[in-house]
């Protein structure tokens, strides 16, 4: 029912990294494993505490909620659970998650005979919410620096926190993190288009081949990455945008406490010009 | 764990280059310029062959008007710090080419009042749509579908969008956009203030989510064909047509993990929609920004979006909008 035409083959016994049989199957269309439970777990407790919070808050209005981390005045104590504990606990339980699920991902991957690139890839995110919640925190001596959680409110901390060094856009890693993201975005629209475009030809036109993808790039740009190029790249550029995005937020504070415009006096000042 | 994981070619298969497949027209590779050469250090992450291009007059004139604009910049740029070379290095990141003050208008201001600033996006935009012309006229050459086109033309909308139809919706070139590095940066963020925090523009809310979705569905999509690279994964197009095991081992990754699996055709839709609705987004959110909301914080507490805070300070902040002198 929940299975594919060819998916009985597929689904064997093994591969599981802690628990063994124990938790290998399946329910439904997902797999369960160990890290499946811990998985659920974590998820259902954070989900359930978000809902908690909001009912301590004054508002049910989705955009409106949010779940503020404890006030500077805790540092780097535990918390009241109203007072930034729940938000503190949300965050172990996130943590918890994602990393089940990338652990849980590693388990697929060796039953399926994958490479474990995927879980590889969503390390990467991992960090980058793990640079924002514990360690940037950790390194300015209070929870407090967190984000809090809410659709609105984590917007209103983004654009508080890049004012504090009064315009982020000059921070050199976040140019770099934006600008991977803006490569990577372009460069997923061309890779989604060379292949929509080959196996949806013009009217009348049989499906192309790798050689179209070639020609088509060359006789465009004078180059084509390949097939096999355009998905390292692909993985390199949106990787590169995560990893200088934790970057750029974990040196804001930490090590730079000036406007990031500033910062650039160093090229102004730097002896070749004489 | 210290398996190969496909992140570099290893041993690199040399053939002759290959010139590319005949024009179906007349079964030539004319109008391919060039030699094609291999060049072994590009070869271990992509493919080795650099070249032939195909340049024709849509080419050669989107180059040609590209380098103008290209010029025009540098050369107002270094005429901005009295053609000093080493001090147009050393200024290059905050230097600029600005639109013309407000006072000008739709009309044509001298060069040095942003004249040229017209001038270079007059080239640059001319350059831009001819580049778009080649992108079709290349697809349809190769009996191939136009989709790269209408992608780069999300693209192109954003782009006039900030450069041609907000500034005429807003009676000035002085809206536009300038030229430069850090110029642009304050552009953006003065443009964000001014309006109120772009953050509450839902179509910037919008884009926002669709960039940071097209980098996630490229990290998973990418990750997942180097992981089943294996079984030849890469070959989508095979694949596509003829599915094999990469392609179901690829579908079940994803199917076992958040039960739900694309098709290898079908991840290049979601690819390209969300890639594409980017800057489609982003062109709505800032062409209604100035002419239909002149502020997107007071419209995100109209509607009810704002999150509230504890009040910390002891009297309320004044309203700057209720002061004497702000305008109506």
């Amino acid at each position: 029912m929940a299975m594919l035409s060819f998916e009985r083959k597929y689904r064997v016994r093994g591969g599981t990294l802690l628990g063994g049989d124990l938790f290998d199957f399946w329910v439904g269309p997902f797999y369960v494993g160990f890290f499946g439970v811990t998985t659920a777990f974590f998820a259902a407790l954070g989900t359930a505490l978000i809902v908690y919070g909001a009912s301590l808050g004054p508002t049910w209005n989705i955009w409106q909620i949010s779940i503020a981390p404890p006030d500077l005045s805790y540092g780097l104590g535990i918390a009241p659970l109203a007072q930034g504990g729940l938000w503190q606990i949300i965050t172990v339980c996130a943590l918890g998650a994602f990393v089940s699920w990338a652990l849980r991902e590693v388990e697929i991957c060796r039953k399926l005979g994958m490479g474990y690139h995927v879980p590889f890839a969503f390390s990467f995110a991992i960090l980058a919410y793990f640079t924002l919640v514990v360690v940037r925190p950790v390194l300015l001596g209070a929870w407090g620096h967190g984000f809090p959680y809410g659709i609105l409110s984590h917007l209103d901390w983004v654009s508080n926190t890049g004012y504090q060094y009064l315009h982020f856009h000059y921070n050199p890693a976040h140019m770099l993190a934006i600008t991977f993201f803006f490569a990577t975005t372009l460069a997923l629209s061309l890779h989604g288009s060379l292949i929509l475009s080959a196996t949806n030809p013009r009217k009348g036109e049989p499906v192309k081949t790798a050689e179209h993808e070639n020609t088509l790039f060359r006789d465009i740009i004078g180059y084509s990455i390949g097939a096999l190029g355009i998905h390292r790249l692909g993985l390199f550029l949106a990787l590169s945008a995560v990893f200088w995005s934790a970057v750029c937020i974990v040196i804001s504070g930490p090590f730079w406490t000036h406007g990031w415009p500033q910062w650039w006096s160093w090229w102004l000042n730097l002896p070749v010009w004489g | 764990m210290a398996e190969y994981q496909n992140i570099f070619t290893r041993v690199q298969v040399t053939a002759p280059p290959y010139p590319g497949v005949p024009l179906p027209n007349d079964g030539s590779i004319g109008g391919r310029d060039g030699k094609p050469f291999l060049q072994h250090l590009i070869g271990k992450f992509g493919d080795a062959q650099i070249g032939p291009i195909y340049l024709g007059w849509t080419g050669v004139t989107s180059i040609l008007f590209g380098f103008i604009a290209f010029e025009i910049i540098g050369l107002n740029m270094l005429a901005s710090v009295g053609w000093n070379w080493i001090e147009f290095v050393r200024q290059l990141p905050w230097l600029a080419l600005e639109p013309p003050p407000p006072s000008y208008g739709l009309g044509m201001p001298p060069l040095n009042q942003g004249g040229w600033w017209l001038i270079a996006g007059f080239f640059l935009t001319a350059s831009v749509l001819l580049w778009w012309l080649r992108t079709y006229q290349r697809a349809k050459a190769h009996g191939m579908g136009p989709h790269i086109s209408w992608a780069f033309g999300a693209a192109i909308w954003l782009y006039l969008v900030l450069g041609f139809f907000r500034p005429i919706l807003m009676g000035s070139w002085g809206e536009a956009v300038p030229f430069g590095i850090f110029p642009h940066l304050d552009w953006t963020a003065a443009f964000s203030i001014r309006y109120g925090n772009l953050f509450y523009n839902p179509f910037h809310m919008l884009s926002i989510a669709f960039l940071y979705g097209a980098t996630l569905l490229f990290a998973m999509h990418a990750a997942t064909i180097l992981a089943v690279s294996r079984y030849g994964g890469e070959r989508e197009l095979e694949q596509i047509v003829d599915r094999g095991t990469a392609s179901e081992r690829a579908a079940l990754f994803w199917r076992w993990t958040m039960g739900f699996n694309a098709t290898m055709e079908s991840v290049h839709r979601w690819a390209w929609w969300f890639a594409i609705l980017c800057p489609i987004t982003g062109g709505i959110g800032i062409l209604l920004t100035g002419t239909v909301v002149d502020n997107w914080y007071l419209w995100g507490i109209k509607h009810h979006i704002v999150a509230a805070y504890p009040q910390v300070w002891a009297a309320p902040t004044v309203d700057p909008s209720t002061l004497p002198g702000a305008a109506p």
